[in-house]
């Protein structure tokens, strides 16, 4: 959610049960803004936090002119020292993705690998690293991941130019109630994979300014999201049940919208059995 | 090309009277026929919309001289869709609106009877209602949890508030308690957790005792019917666990009765009270709440009852501590040790009542009948302890050096006036506050237990066999050549000696006729 708009946003998204006390709100207000100003970012955005066990994270992210482009991110204990979070590579994501149960909460807290997969453990060692893995990594791999699954805009919202660069579109004006309602009106925010594999009809409907993303029709399995009108019919609230505590929150015709994660930072992988 | 600048190349090279295409130029009355024709060619309707070029680039650049947009270039496309748009809308002012019926003016009637006060009565009602009430404060228990993070809006909590009330003026309530938010895939639950007054549920015990004894005859003459018949198929041999009678309600895992809502302002539903079967099987499911109580749940083992009774058996376990004579021990303590915190309610044993209930008494009647039975009482239940009532959290399981519980300060700058908070890490969304004399627990979640490991649901038992296989129904392989052939030969050596003694004994009566 912007930073702009936090407290508002806060009260859209507080379906679930889980947000922020009266004084992170009133730190982050002060922080988020010295933050743009220091990293010299366009938009600051508060992405969430990641409670561990002994201690919460508490994430940001700051974007540039293109939107489309890996964003910067950033962790705090505490709201008002902010650290930045080194790029997340594909290795990062698949050694982390092995690790399973709560963060700790502490950044420099190592996990050791040997006890998850000996033969890559043995690999490591051979190649002259140790075999454990920060805290640190596994959190940018992490929100890596969160984002790319569940990272979710609404269609109309990003236009691409022909020259290939991502803008916010400034005559969104908001889904209509229907369309909000429908999931194939959300999209993914990350490359395209099933876009490719439509055919050519449904490539014919298709506004290629703005439909270049993934919606959400396909996401496997299906019936992951839930799409729920709250307070009273006002909000439409998705909820992603594959990473629990993913909300989206938005507005039926306004341009307010937007997307906090409050949860463990574990990928729910018994949800085929749930359904 | 417009026409060409001083510093732009080409200036100069075609001056009117000079270029290569000098001919074509018309003069200038050939120009305003020229002027005329491209404005018809403006004005030519179009087939498909009946609109021309002419009006719209007037209206869109009217439009865009009084809204005046920055960079008005980069948007010019959207802006003519608008307009383009804008046309169609006025052609259908011919018919008269339906006044659409928003699914969001529905849910705000049905809000609004929230805040309508029900009996226009006098004074005597406000002195009544400012003693006490079982309505529990939510909106304060909402301030200490909003200083932790914890809570929903300001608004919904206090549409809550409001439903609470409309339940304690409709049922005979002595205490009630906003016990959570259950999500589901399609709605929500908010879950109240009430004790009725003492001598309000004696009708509900009736009926369900008329029920069981109802089934003990359908019982009896199943059993009488079996024994009549002789030819009947092989009886089987599954034999279920015996029904673990459901606890009493007001004790145990009854103790509380559970009211659901799906959004404030909709009518309350009471869940029936939970039988220990119920228990038992909902602790080897994990599915999502759909938030239709009648919603069956499909799953193995086959979940009895739908999903009503799943919800109530989740309200049952939320732990909880209360001590009438507490002395209330500075936060910070409170946060350092975990065994200033217990239990309040009685955990539920894996049989799935809080009171073990001994089911081998059953057993020895059905002995009687049984003539199969196998050794299959030999090993007696064990009796199942669970801890006792008011045992410190600190004692609780760990789950794979994982603490049951993390306590923190709601705020770091302001000790002073800190909240202290429990985090249940088992049950992930289970909150408890402590703050001076007051604590409350409250629960916001999906309503699953947190595994480590990944959820496995149990396996179907083996088959089981048709029919107990003895001699008589076992196949025998046929005999071979050899042996039948071997068998033949016994068989006529028998017959010669059977014959020779015939003729023996024959010879014998005629000799003894003949001496006659």
């Amino acid at each position: 959610m912007e930073a702009v708009s936090l407290p508002a946003a806060l009260e859209l998204a507080a379906g679930g049960g889980v947000g922020l006390g009266p004084e992170k709100r009133a730190v982050l207000g002060t922080s988020l803004p010295l933050l743009q100003r220091d990293y010299r970012f366009q938009r600051v955005r508060f992405w969430g936090c990641i409670q561990g066990v002994r201690g919460v994270y508490y994430l940001a992210e700051g974007l540039g002119p293109d939107r489309a482009a890996p964003r910067s991110r950033l962790y705090s204990l505490n709201c008002v020292e902010w650290s930045l979070l080194p790029p997340a590579t594909k290795e990062m994501v698949v050694l982390a993705g092995k690790l399973k149960g709560r963060f700790q909460g502490d950044p420099s807290f190592e996990y050791d690998y040997t006890e998850i997969n000996a033969e890559d453990a043995e690999r490591l060692l051979e190649d002259g690293k140790e075999p454990i893995i920060k805290e640190e990594t596994r959190l940018v791999a992490t929100i890596e991941q969160i984002d790319s699954a569940v990272g979710i805009v609404p269609r109309g919202a990003f236009v691409k130019t022909p020259l290939g660069s991502v803008h916010e579109n400034r005559n969104f004006e908001g889904l209509s109630l229907m369309e909000a309602k429908k999931l194939s009106s959300y999209f993914h925010f990350t490359e395209p994979v099933n876009l490719k594999n439509k055919t050519l009809l449904e490539k014919a409907d298709l506004d290629p300014s703005v439909d270049f993303l993934d919606s959400l029709e396909h996401d496997i399995p299906q019936g992951s999201w839930t799409v729920q009108l709250e307070k009273g019919g006002t909000v439409v609230v998705l909820r992603s049940l594959l990473w629990l505590g993913l909300t989206f929150y938005h507005v039926p015709v306004t341009k307010q919208y937007g997307y906090v994660y409050f949860g463990t930072g574990e990928k729910n992988l018994d949800l085929p059995f749930m359904l | 090309h417009g026409p060409y600048q001083p510093h732009e190349p080409g200036y100069g090279l075609y001056q009117p009277g000079y270029s290569p295409y000098d001919d074509q130029i018309p003069d200038p009355e050939s120009r305003m026929l020229a002027i005329q024709n491209a404005k018809a060619y403006l004005l030519k309707s179009s087939t498909t919309s009946g609109l021309n070029l002419y009006d719209h680039l007037a209206n869109m650049l009217t439009k865009i001289l009084d809204e005046q947009p920055t960079n008005a270039v980069d948007i010019i496309e959207n802006i003519s869709k608008d307009v383009k748009c804008a046309q169609f809308r006025k052609k259908m002012d011919t018919l008269r609106d339906e006044h659409e019926i928003l699914p969001t003016t529905e849910a705000a009637e049905v809000r609004k009877a929230l805040f309508l006060k029900t009996n226009a009565e006098g004074d005597e009602e406000l002195e009544e209602e400012i003693g006490e009430t079982p309505l529990p404060n939510v909106m304060e228990t909402a301030f200490y949890f909003e200083q932790a993070g914890i809570g929903l809006s300001k608004d919904e909590s206090y549409h809550i508030f409001l439903a609470l009330k409309k339940l304690i003026s409709a049922q005979p309530i002595q205490t009630c308690r906003f016990w959570g938010k259950i999500l589901g895939l399609e709605m929500n639950y908010i879950i109240a957790e009430v004790q009725f007054q003492e001598g309000e549920e004696e009708e509900e015990t009736e009926e369900e005792e008329v029920i069981e004894e109802g089934e003990k005859e359908m019982d009896e003459f199943e059993d009488t019917d079996e024994e009549k018949e002789k030819d009947e198929p092989p009886k089987s041999t599954y034999k279920p666990p015996p029904v673990i009678p459901k606890e009493e309600n007001g004790t145990g895992a009854n103790k509380y009765v559970y009211f659901v809502c799906n959004e404030p302002g909709k009518p309350w539903v009471k869940l029936p009270p939970v039988t220990p079967a119920q228990i038992v099987c909902a602790r080897k499911i994990k599915k999502f709440f759909t938030g239709r109580l009648d919603a069956p749940i499909v799953s193995f083992p086959p979940f009895p009852g739908n999903e009503a009774k799943d919800e109530e058996e989740e309200g049952g376990r939320d732990t909880y501590e209360e001590n009438p004579d507490f002395q209330p021990p500075s936060v910070a303590e409170m946060v350092d040790s975990l065994s200033l915190w217990v239990h309040h309610s009685q955990s539920i044993l894996p049989q799935g009542r809080c009171v073990w209930f001994n089911p081998s008494q059953k057993s020895e009647e059905e002995e009687e009948d049984e003539e199969e039975e196998k050794s299959e009482e030999a090993d007696k239940p064990q009796q199942e302890v669970g801890p006792s009532l008011l045992t410190p959290l600190s004692e609780d399981e760990e789950i794979e050096n994982l603490p049951a519980w993390t306590a923190r300060l709601s705020t770091d700058l302001i000790p002073e006036h800190a909240v202290a908070i429990l985090q249940s890490n088992r049950w992930p969304g289970a909150y408890t506050f402590a703050s001076g004399r007051k604590f409350e627990n409250i629960y916001f979640g999906w309503g699953h237990k947190y595994s480590l490991e990944n959820h496995s649901p149990e396996l179907p038992p083996p088959v089981q066999a048709e029919y107990p296989s003895g001699p008589e129904i076992t196949e025998t392989s046929d005999p071979t050549l050899e042996e039948e052939l071997a068998f033949k030969a016994a068989q006529e050596e028998a017959l010669a000696a059977s014959e020779e003694e015939e003729e023996e004994e024959e010879d014998a009566e005629d000799d003894e006729e003949e001496d006659d």
